[in-house]
């Protein structure tokens, strides 16, 4: 298993720590998911790591520059696009015909209820994650007869450093009456990624506590 | 890298093609992709396979151009001698 990291060395080690204690095999991997070059160059070190070829991938690398539409600059709107959307299409490209010639391949695409959801301050996070659903679906039929599946997860307000931001007004009107976990997220992609989830692709699994619904 | 010729191409050009689908023993080098139910997605992974074993590298406009069996061999051929 590859974790890839852009800033935060320590964190990705611990995670890799983590699976090594639980029997698995990983590998810490510092690379901005947003530089062009990087698909190659991550799929390069874990095919030649591992001797074999990358069989599941999870993009979940995202960041958000919020604010409202009207003082939205070209910055904060790219570097959106380019991290949340255009990242994730480059490593799905690199990833798709080792997958489609083993046919077998799991893709699982973090999106995020404001993708779904209309939420003022975030039209650029919104644009991005909107278009990794449609990306996701459009993709997955693409694949599907060679047993790749594409899907994507979408969490609602969930318990990390990104939540601080969030208007109290909104987290208190989650049906859940509390914010999610990573793990709760986790267990999701988990499932997605797994055989037991063979017959899913293209779908959208939200995971928000009813918010959305 | 294996051999160019034109029939060792074609060989496995009929091979990687069998494993879409169709019977190995229907295609023939007149053959077309569309009588075999060979399409675009299919023409994707004999590219990639064709770039790995040939390291000819065919883009999305060479495959648009190719319609038999014959076309994708003869193209391949020609760019693997350049």
């Amino acid at each position: 298993m590859g974790v890839n990291y852009r800033s935060d060395r320590a964190g990705a080690e611990r995670v890799v720590e983590t699976i090594e204690r639980d029997g698995g095999r990983a590998v810490a991997l510092g690379a901005d998911v947003a530089d062009p070059a990087t698909p190659d160059e991550l799929f390069g070190a874990l095919e030649s790591h591992f001797g074999s070829q990358v069989l599941a991938l999870v993009n979940n690398a995202g960041i958000n520059r919020d604010d409202l539409t009207p003082s939205l600059g070209d910055e904060e709107w790219s570097a959106v696009i380019e991290t949340d959307l255009s990242a994730a299409f480059r490593l799905m490209r690199r990833a798709l015909v080792p997958m489609m010639r083993a046919r077998t391949g799991r893709i699982v695409n973090i999106a995020s209820i404001s993708g779904v959801r209309a939420n003022p301050g975030q039209s650029n996070y919104a644009a991005a994650k909107a278009g990794l659903i449609m990306l996701t679906k459009t993709a997955a039929v693409e694949v599907a007869r060679r047993g790749v599946t594409i899907n994507a997860v979408a969490p609602g307000l969930i318990d990390t450093e990104m939540i601080a931001e969030v208007p109290k007004d909104l987290l208190s009107a989650v049906p859940a009456r509390r914010p999610g976990t990573p793990e709760e997220v986790a267990a999701c992609v988990r499932f997605l990624a797994s055989d037991d989830a063979s017959y899913v692709t293209g779908a959208v699994l939200t995971v928000d506590g009813g918010l959305a619904a | 890298m294996p051999a160019v010729t034109t029939e060792q191409v074609e060989s496995r050009v009929v091979e990687v093609l069998a494993s879409f689908g169709p019977d190995a023993d229907q295609i023939t080098r007149d053959s077309t992709f569309e009588e075999l139910d060979i399409d675009s997605l299919d023409l994707v992974e004999l590219a990639q396979i064709v770039e790995d074993e040939y390291g000819v590298v065919l883009k999305g406009e060479d495959m648009k151009e190719l319609k038999t069996v014959g076309d994708a061999t003869d193209l391949i051929v020609s760019r693997a001698d350049a």
